[in-house]
């Protein structure tokens, strides 16, 4: 389990499965100056219905704001806020590493440290696959550096909660604002 | 039944109780314009220009309270509509556009008049949609309607390759729609509203702040009805006027920017504002952190997303504003407050919100009240955005709900013309005038040719005084008195120019000439046009600086001086 940093928050919604859905929920981030860090979709266990998990800097306002207009898109199923759940994170990556004949059996030990797996094996590199959560990546890439990691390629973080209930399950809640709004910008 | 994507289409839009569309043709969309003699029943009015096909149907959807619907083909047509779109976006107004696009195999290959309209579009509507197959079009157009006219209306757009209207397929119309992440609210939390009740009885200094969502749901009756059962002094934001009669004792008028300045004191002293329908937007707040410093706040609205977006919120309600205040009025006690209401007729008394500059001169303030009188009040009044429109809503005084059409929310000069025949298209029973701006009416006077076309009975008041009058008052104000790009030397004969059209029209510049002239283009059995020369440096007043607090209020000519840190 991660502990996120209180000005980080993780929101998973549940979306339409349909052409233009990313376009929609990311053009609504950029419009509305929201800072995503994270961004991941895929396939949920229903036919036609997408999860995605975003982690989002900014305050209360921001995540209460983040997630009302993530709702108010017609193709958005549903929105939460887990931040405060207990939830599972994990991150997939690979990373590709140069290696030489006296170096392999070193990478191959460190990756197997980390749980990782070497799916690719080259004369000149490997192919370590790793999931994770951020940190442990983070780990084992600074660990890789010294041999000269060639290529990172991460996922991005999907969250699940713990436990019988269902992730996204809750709407927004409705009819509990109360946040201070910051001063807008003065328009002529 | 087996139909072509086009027929298809009028087959939708019937059901959908579309009688009129506005629209202009061009190649993508051409299969649905040679459709449409097989439907009669469908009314098209041809445009000049694409952008006014979509504030006509802005202007129609608001004075008949009905979807209005707009046609464009694809490349020109569709970007033409932006503007029209992202004003119906702002003011919550339910219209459906309908674009032509290259045939399938041609999307994104840059084919002629290919642009990505569901791309451009996609953040200045409700929805839209790329229909890729006829048989998709029923349930399409089926949640299109639903979700432009449902919830917080808006618009919302379909995307028609020419193919897919071309291709044949089985019409069956949906009965319900179903979508799983649209579903409104529509009656408030009752917890949420036995709170605000309470707060209502408990309040010593309360003002309800009525907002376009008022007359949308159709909520003026109950509006007024919890104002009078709790003694609630009424303030109506820019689009929320006509929602309350002007006439009755409660009303206070409009806030904010250019509201009367004992709004904004009423609502600096407030301890208690309830907001219904309306999204404390910038022009209202001034500068949020010293916006109303000492009230408690109820906020209505169907929007979620609105309630608390700006303003700190006690007690948010999120539902429809006939639901809820229908449910307020039964839960608050009846309550008398003659000291805070006799204080705010005290305070309209000091600040009366009439100041002239140039009493020699013909007076917008004058030509607007003279209107009021000629009309009894009872015209549908549009208007586009500047000097003419806050003039128009501070001294009109209105009487019945919808009777005032204004671009609000992103201010687009030249709606007054377009949305002056979508509401005489909807309301042939009324007097439709259009108080013009000489800028934004010379933004879309090419639609002078559809109004007589159409022969629609619009009046035209253009409050002329040759320049840009609002950005001149700003750079009197703000900017040390230095004018850029705001004089206009070449001005047209508004006269002449309407003559060229057929349409009648007169110059007015005396005031004792104005009520006449009223009466005379009021009797014209079609359009009619007055332009009246109008003291030309006049400005608005109450201006209250952007961004700025109660206090920065600059009331009058003679009243307090810009603040220096804006100058």
């Amino acid at each position: 389990m991660v502990e996120l940093a209180t000005q980080y928050h993780t929101i998973t919604a549940v979306v339409e499965d349909k052409p233009g859905v990313l376009a929609r929920v990311a053009g609504m981030f950029g419009r509305r100056g929201f800072n995503i860090s994270n961004l991941s979709v895929g396939h949920s266990e229903t036919h036609g219905l997408s999860r995605m998990t975003f982690v989002v800097e900014g305050d209360e306002w921001v995540v209460e704001q983040v997630t009302k207009q993530l709702y108010k898109l017609i193709d958005v199923v549903r929105v939460s806020d887990i931040s405060s759940d207990s939830i599972v994170v994990r991150e997939m990556a690979l990373v590709k590493v140069r290696v030489t004949s006296e170096t392999r059996t070193e990478i191959m030990r460190v990756a197997d440290t980390f749980h990782a797996k070497v799916v690719d094996i080259a004369t000149d590199s490997l192919i370590i696959e790793i999931s994770g959560d951020e940190g442990e990546i983070d780990a084992l890439v600074e660990l890789l550096n010294p041999f000269t990691v060639k290529e990172t390629m991460r996922t991005g973080r999907v969250a699940m909660t713990r436990g019988g209930a269902a992730t996204g399950s809750m709407k927004p809640s409705l009819d509990t604002t109360d946040q201070s709004a910051p001063d807008t910008d003065v328009v002529p | 039944m087996q139909l072509t994507g086009a027929q298809i289409v009028c087959e939708c839009l019937l059901r959908e109780d579309v009688e009129v569309m506005f629209g202009l043709p061009g190649g993508a969309i051409m299969p649905l314009y040679q459709t449409l003699p097989e439907y009669p029943a469908l009314k098209h009015i041809l445009v000049r220009h694409e952008q006014n096909a979509g504030h006509a149907a802005d202007g129609y959807a608001r004075a008949a309270g009905k979807v209005g619907v707009c046609v464009a083909t694809s490349g020109p047509g569709a970007t033409n509509l932006v503007t029209p779109l992202a004003n119906a976006m702002m003011d919550s107004v339910p219209v459906v556009a309908l674009t032509g696009q290259v045939p399938r195999a041609a999307i994104g290959r840059d084919a002629f008049q290919e642009t990505d309209t569901t791309g451009i579009t996609m953040p200045i509507t409700k929805h839209n949609y790329l229909a890729m197959h006829a048989v998709d079009l029923p349930r399409i157009f089926k949640e299109a309607f639903h979700i432009a006219r449902t919830g917080r209306p808006g618009p919302v757009l379909i995307d028609l390759p020419r193919d897919v209207l071309e291709e044949v397929a089985e019409f069956q119309y949906p009965e319900k729609v179903n979508l799983r992440g649209y579903k409104p609210t529509l009656g408030g939390n009752s917890r949420m509203i036995k709170r605000a009740a309470k707060l209502i009885d408990d309040a010593k200094r309360p003002v309800i702040l009525a907002g376009h969502g008022v007359l949308i749901a159709g909520a003026a009756n109950e509006l007024r009805e919890l104002a009078e059962k709790a003694q609630l002094p009424v303030i109506t934001t820019l689009l929320g006027i006509s929602g309350f009669s002007s006439e009755h004792p409660l009303s206070m008028g409009m806030p904010g920017m250019h509201g009367q300045a004992h709004n904004n004191w009423a609502i600096d002293k407030a301890d208690l504002l309830i907001g219904v329908g309306m999204r404390f937007d910038d022009r209202v707040t001034g500068k949020l952190s010293t916006f109303a410093p000492d009230a408690k706040v109820i906020h209505i609205d169907i929007d979620p997303a609105e309630v608390g977006k700006n303003v700190r919120v006690t007690v948010p309600i999120v539902g429809d504003a006939r639901h809820v205040l229908r449910a307020l009025v039964e839960e608050v006690a009846t309550t008398a407050r003659p000291e805070w209401v006799d204080e705010l007729d005290e305070l309209k008394d000091r600040h009366p919100g009439m100041p002239t500059s140039h009493e020699e001169k013909l007076l917008p303030q004058q030509v607007i009240r003279d209107l009021h009188e000629a009309t009894t009040g009872k015209a549908i009044v549009v208007t586009g955005v500047g000097q003419h429109q806050m003039f128009a809503a501070q001294h009109y005084g209105f009487t019945e709900p919808n009777s005032w059409i204004t671009s609000g929310g992103l201010g687009t000069m030249g709606f007054e013309v377009p949305a002056a025949i979508g509401a005489a298209v909807a309301r042939p029973d009324r007097a439709i005038w259009s108080i013009a701006g000489d800028g934004g009416f010379q933004m879309t006077m090419s639609e002078l040719a559809t109004i007589v076309e159409q022969r629609l009975p619009i009046k035209f008041a253009i409050l002329n005084n040759n320049s840009l009058g609002m950005v001149r008052q700003l750079q009197d104000l703000f900017y040390g008195g230095v004018r850029v790009s705001t004089a206009y030397s070449g001005n047209p004969d508004f006269v002449k120019l309407a003559e060229a059209y057929g349409i009648w029209a007169i110059r007015v510049s005396d005031s004792t000439k104005v009520q006449e002239a009223i009466a005379q283009a009021s009797a014209v059995d079609g359009p009619a046009l007055i332009d009246f020369e109008i003291a030309p440096e006049e400005n608005v007043y109450p201006h209250l600086p952007a961004g700025g607090t109660a206090s920065e209020m600059i009331e009058g000519p003679t009243g307090k001086e810009a603040p220096t840190w804006l100058s």
